[in-house]
């Protein structure tokens, strides 16, 4: 009986391999909208109809669609009319980065009024990392009103049609276009061993195996030593890993590389080769990898960096404490999990140039890592990525391109590495986990007398951004604090863990843990309300903190610190008490608030470029560094550039993401698409605007300040020149009018950028739930461009701190191994777990007007928030993440006197 | 590592077919659980899907439910009143929606498929175990014997099940199906996979209330008394019934609050047993 399926109207003969599943078959059908995200039934990003019933592809036997008709997400608008849903979510922008949406949608689209009333659990098969997914129940429940389908016509706009692609799931990922032909696929062999040197690496069975093109070894590779981080600065990363080492420093490190026709042959011959370890002695935890003879995890030693800084004098500040407060806090190891796992496709071109299309933060870096690990000159070297499928700083790390090139240069064919969700999380990087310990000391009135802090900030196997982070935690974290006497000692510790890496809030949330903790403790023993001590505690407007950042000077507090806390007082107090019918009578209740800084301007060299050039017919390219991943970067910075040109952001066609349109750009990370981003915009336009009236006022004799840009045409006195006719002229006369704009993060003191939580929870004395009741978020986010997605970023950025803080954790075996190898085992947030909250903004008059970053910022007083609101709650300190329930529970009943 | 596809399958095979049982084969049910899993080894996959056998059938005896009755059926069936056994159907429907997987899951996903999988937190398990239902199974030369559901799972993962012997369907007894009955479900998150489940059966005419515990432990534990006990009776035999040995260890919850929370919900199972009354 001949295989035949209908997908989107179109008949498929081909018929599936026995034991695929749906979402490959798919796939492999070209309907690229079937994403993947997990492969085990859980994030929903695969979802498609088989016979109108929304299935997880990924979990569907792809043969029993034999006489049944398939939808994807691509064959869900009919004679070009958006479905309901995909209307609904256009409109609402109801998704950042739009890698869940297509599963999303047809979710949606599928709800029957029942499952429409308890949408918590409908959508609890659809994880999405971005959101918060408030903005998604909205659209959801908007498209099955009953006017919805007549509703929002599409704006002509060309975001609108970007986002319109995304609805449709036409929005192309790094994989979703066809592969190149003859594309082969790479597989990795892993360490199962923390630290072991490879003796013999046998890889004759593996050759030999059918379809199998090169296994690869440490032999093989460069011997070059480099850091997979991916900052402006290189030099601000040990060089301590090797693309394939004769030494292993964690579970999970490649060993070996298997480029094979196809993903099964690539990953049969991995467990052909065969490999001989000598296992070494292991350390994994952080102090215990700090004491004198403890075994080393490179030849240098344990230390990936270290800070002492000194202000004052502690034990005068200590003497003068009417409270102090000391204990040791520890935050635990947490993923990305971008819904997009890496991915890398690689060739090479008929002259030999290389081509690597990538999930990366910053082609430019990724381009500079490749030239140094291969020897290569920038010029022969193309990085490209596509919209990202989110980050959260995972992707600001090489990890899977060097591998990719290897392969090409070894076989010359084009390849393909993409990532399972178990090497996501058991081998890319993770948040580094620190210990903390905190001596606080505090007057009656809250003011800060000393603060003492000394970090362990364990790295893992590799120094990736070790000691950035650590320098983040111990200066920018802690410059919003007003005291005269600090001590900081701050140790970036390797060892056989997972490499930590780059990581939404970089060091800041970790380090706000422990210390917004402390002050909430001193709050307690003196009788405070932690809001007031909170008022002394932090620096007052026009004050500077006594904490340099790296090699900048310190951040200066602007008017937003003490607006942040007025707000979130007014707010606070108007909140209504919980109504007991809303709560269970023996529910604890408590509250809790904590307040996060960071600069506005990183302190890591960035380089923004941005490019604006006139077009033949008379529009604008801008061109950027960065690809898109949600932010919505893109919207804002067409929005800038078509405001400087005085056109409409419709003529503004965006490129990114290419290193062969521009030279340089450090990338996207630490919100610097908003800050840098739109500074560069401007300096490219206001360029390109001059060039445009030079030459408009030489071509009609008229003085340039005469002349005047609007829209498609320059007014020079009464006559109008189209700017299509100054493009033929420009070309003509050999000078292409087009404008580079640069932006650094000014070297003068960076203010501060603040954000304030405040929780009202609820937590069960018998099962140690907690819930949150009320939650209200403060943030001076500067000048607020565009309020909608400040509060998406906000609300996503408040889910993630959620998760990471209530359950949330890459549960770590003593031999090393990460258990949690898939998302059942390592569960984010669904829509149930996240309450609404009320964000209000604070616009503190600052000399530096603009916007404030906002991508990590609301994320840093999540942690903080909970804990203090769980010890108002409770009685109890809770000084290590995460707060779990039945951890909630154990302290709760050893605190009433009882045994575990 | 988990594996996108079933890369080791060579064949996939009606399970009507005479075939002789071979190594590396496989029943396969709605797949949910095979495909989401990493199967070496696996080589042969028998479909039961294609057998089209009538998912739910009232009887005299009670409610049967084919092995390849999918939780969205249960679940439609329990919820489409009015008819038999009000209660009890309010207690399926608990049941059908304590899978931490999500309702498009529960689509594809067979009721057989889930007992036979017999892991802790299988609602499937603790529904079997609730109303003392009487699996019958078959041997590939068509011997045909019953279990009761209290005696199917021997811990986790693991059944009396012998080599080719296929589950074919279950039988909830009318006699229990009209009695009270009650489920309550704890776990880290309201969505999550659970962390204990407890089910209660009350007989008003008897008085006996039986409790199954599920999810907490490695195999169903049942609890018996004749009469509704007190709640420190109830604590007391509960504790009894659960050494720590039993119970479940991994990064769903503590084994210690697992403990607890089978305690504190079949208290809660007790009290709402006694509120019907």
């Amino acid at each position: 009986m001949a295989f035949l399926t209908r997908i989107n109207g179109r008949d498929s003969h081909e018929p599936p391999a026995p034991g695929q599943c749906l979402r490959t078959y798919l796939r492999q059908q070209g309907w690229f909208g079937v994403k993947k995200g997990c492969d085990t039934g859980d994030c929903g990003a695969c979802t498609v109809h088989v016979d109108g019933v929304p299935v997880h592809s990924c979990l569907y036997p792809a043969h029993r669609a034999h006489g049944r008709t398939v939808t994807t997400v691509e064959g869900l608008a009919t004679d070009g009319q958006l479905q309901p849903v995909q209307r609904a979510f256009l409109n609402a922008h109801a998704f950042q980065c739009g890698y869940c949406t297509p599963g999303f949608v047809m979710t949606a689209a599928a709800l029957t009024p029942t499952q429409l009333r308890a949408l918590p659990e409908s959508l609890k098969g659809n994880l999405c990392r971005c959101t918060g997914y408030r903005v998604i129940e909205e659209a959801v429940r908007d498209a099955h009103r009953p006017q919805a389908a007549a509703t929002g016509a599409a704006s002509r706009d060309e975001d609108a049609s970007a986002d319109a692609a995304v609805v449709c799931g036409i929005a192309p990922f790094t994989l979703d276009t066809p592969a190149p032909t003859g594309m082969l696929h790479i597989r990795l062999v892993r360490s199962p061993h923390r630290h072991a040197r490879i003796t013999a690496i046998d890889t004759e069975a593996a050759q030999a195996m059918p379809g199998v093109h090169a296994v690869l070894t440490h032999q093989d590779a460069p011997a070059v030593r480099f850091s997979t981080a991916l900052q402006e600065r290189t030099s601000d990363n040990p060089a301590d890993t090797r693309l394939l080492d004769d030494v292993v420093r964690h579970v999970g490190q490649r060993v070996a590389v298997v480029v094979a026709d196809s993903p099964a042959a690539a990953e049969d011959a991995c467990r052909r080769v065969r490999v001989t370890y000598d296992v070494l002695p292991a350390v994994t935890d952080p102090d215990q990898a700090l004491r004198a003879g403890a075994t080393r995890v490179h030849p240098s030693g344990n230390l990936a960096h270290r800070l002492h800084t000194v202000v004052g004098d502690i034990e005068l500040g200590l003497a003068q404490a009417d409270a102090v407060h000391t204990q040791t806090y520890k935050t635990h190891r947490v993923q990305h999990t971008a819904l997009e796992c890496h991915a890398t496709r690689a060739w090479r071109d008929e002259d030999g140039r290389l081509h690597v299309h990538t999930t990366t933060q910053s082609p430019h870096l990724t381009r500079r890592h490749l030239c140094a690990v291969f020897g290569l000159q920038p010029h022969q070297v193309q990085v490209t990525a596509a919209r990202l499928g989110g980050a959260f700083g995972g992707k600001q790390e090489m990890l899977t391109e060097d591998i990719a090139v290897l392969a090409v240069l070894r076989t010359g064919r084009p390849v393909q590495l993409e990532y399972t969700r178990t090497e996501e999380l058991t081998a890319t990087t993770t948040r580094h986990p620190f210990h903390v310990t905190v001596t606080a000391g505090a007057r009656r009135d809250g003011t800060l007398t000393a603060l003492k802090v000394r970090v362990v900030a364990d790295t893992g196997a590799y120094g990736n951004h070790g000691p950035a982070v650590l320098q983040v935690a111990c200066a920018e974290a802690l410059s919003l604090y007003r005291c005269a006497n600090i001590t900081v000692d701050g140790y970036s510790v390797y060892t056989h863990n997972v490499p930590s890496g780059a990581f939404r809030g970089y060091g800041i949330g970790q380090m706000a843990f422990a210390v917004e903790s402390a002050l909430d403790e001193l709050a307690h023993t003196l009788a405070l309300d932690p809001l007031t001590l909170r008022e002394h505690a932090y620096l007052r407007p026009g004050e500077t903190s006594p904490l340099a950042d790296g090699d900048q000077p310190a951040p200066t507090a602007d008017t937003g610190l003490t607006d942040v806390l007025r707000t979130l007082r007014t707010v606070r107090d108007r909140r209504p008490p919980p109504s007991s019918a809303a709560v269970d009578a023996r529910c604890l209740i408590g509250q809790g608030l904590a307040v996060t800084a960071q600069s506005t301007h990183p302190s890591d060299g960035h380089i923004t470029q941005v490019i604006a050039q006139l077009r033949p017919d008379g529009d604008y390219d801008l061109i950027t560094g960065p690809p898109e991943f949600g932010t919505r970067a893109t919207d804002l910075l067409r929005h800038t550039a078509a405001t400087a040109l005085a056109t409409s952001p419709g003529h503004i066609h965006f490129r990114c993401a290419d290193t062969d349109l521009l030279d340089h750009d450090t990338g996207g990370f630490a919100s610097t698409g908003a800050t840098l981003g739109t500074q560069a915009v401007q300096r490219a336009c206001r360029q390109l605007r001059e060039q445009l009236l030079a030459l408009a006022a030489d071509r009609t004799g008229a003085d340039a300040a005469a002349c005047r840009l609007e829209g498609d045409v320059v007014h020079c006195g009464d006559r109008r020149l189209p700017l299509n006719e100054l493009h033929a002229t420009a070309r003509h006369e050999g000078e292409p009018l087009r404008a580079i704009g640069r932006a650094e993060p000014c070297t003068g003191p960076s203010p501060l950028a603040v954000n304030a939580h405040w929780f009202r929870i609820a937590v069960h004395p018998e099962t140690g739930a907690l819930t949150i009741l009320d939650s209200v978020h403060v943030a001076d986010a500067g000048t607020v461009l565009n309020e909608a997605s400040c509060n998406g970023q906000i609300h996503g950025a408040i889910a993630q701190g959620i998760g990471t803080t209530l359950w949330e954790n890459l549960s770590t075996e003593p031999d090393g191994r990460i258990t949690t190898q898939d998302l059942r085992s390592y569960t984010i947030p669904q829509l149930a777990d996240i309450p609404d909250t009320e964000i209000h903004f604070c616009r503190p008059t600052t000399p530096d007007r603009g916007p404030k970053p906002l991508g990590e910022g609301p994320f840093n007083p999540i942690a903080p928030a909970l804990a203090n609101a769980l010890r108002d709650a409770t009685g109890i300190r809770f000084t290590t993440l995460p707060l779990r329930a039945d951890m909630v529970w154990a302290a709760l009943h050893q605190h009433r006197g009882g045994q575990l | 590592m988990k594996r996108v596809d079933l890369t080791s399958v060579r064949e996939v095979v009606d399970s009507r077919r005479d075939l002789p049982w071979a190594r590396g084969d496989a029943w396969l049910a709605g797949g949910t659980f095979l495909f989401a899993e990493p199967q070496p080894g696996l080589v042969r996959l028998r479909d039961l899907t294609a057998m089209g056998r009538q998912p739910l059938t009232v009887t005299e005896q009670g409610l049967s439910v084919a092995a390849t009755c999918t939780i969205a059926e249960l679940l439609a069936f329990a919820e489409d009143g009015p008819g038999a056994w009000p209660r009890a159907r309010e207690t399926i429907a608990q049941c059908c929606r304590a899978f931490s997987s999500s309702p498009k899951v529960w689509s594809t996903a067979t009721v057989g498929g889930n007992i036979c999988l017999a892991l802790p937190a299988a609602p499937m398990i603790s529904l079997a175990v609730a109303f003392d239902a009487v699996l019958e199974l078959r041997s590939l030369d068509g011997d045909g014997r019953v279990v009761p559901a209290a005696e199917f799972v021997t811990g986790a993962g693991r059944t009396v099940l012998r080599p080719g012997e296929v589950l074919r369907s279950l039988v909830l007894p009318s006699s229990v199906l009209g009695l009270r009955s009650g489920m309550r479900r704890a776990a880290l998150r309201p969505q999550g996979r659970s962390a204990a489940v407890v089910t209660g059966i009350h007989d008003p005419v008897t008085q006996r209330l039986t409790i199954g515990i599920t999810a907490a432990v490695s195999r169903p534990v049942t609890v018996s008394f004749p009469s509704v006990p007190s709640a420190d009776r109830m604590r007391r035999s509960v504790l009894h019934a659960l050494p720590m040995h039993l119970i479940v260890d991994d990064v769903h919850g503590l084994p210690a609050w697992r403990r607890h929370l089978a305690v504190h919900l079949a208290e809660e199972v007790r009290q709402h047993l006694m509120a019907q009354e």
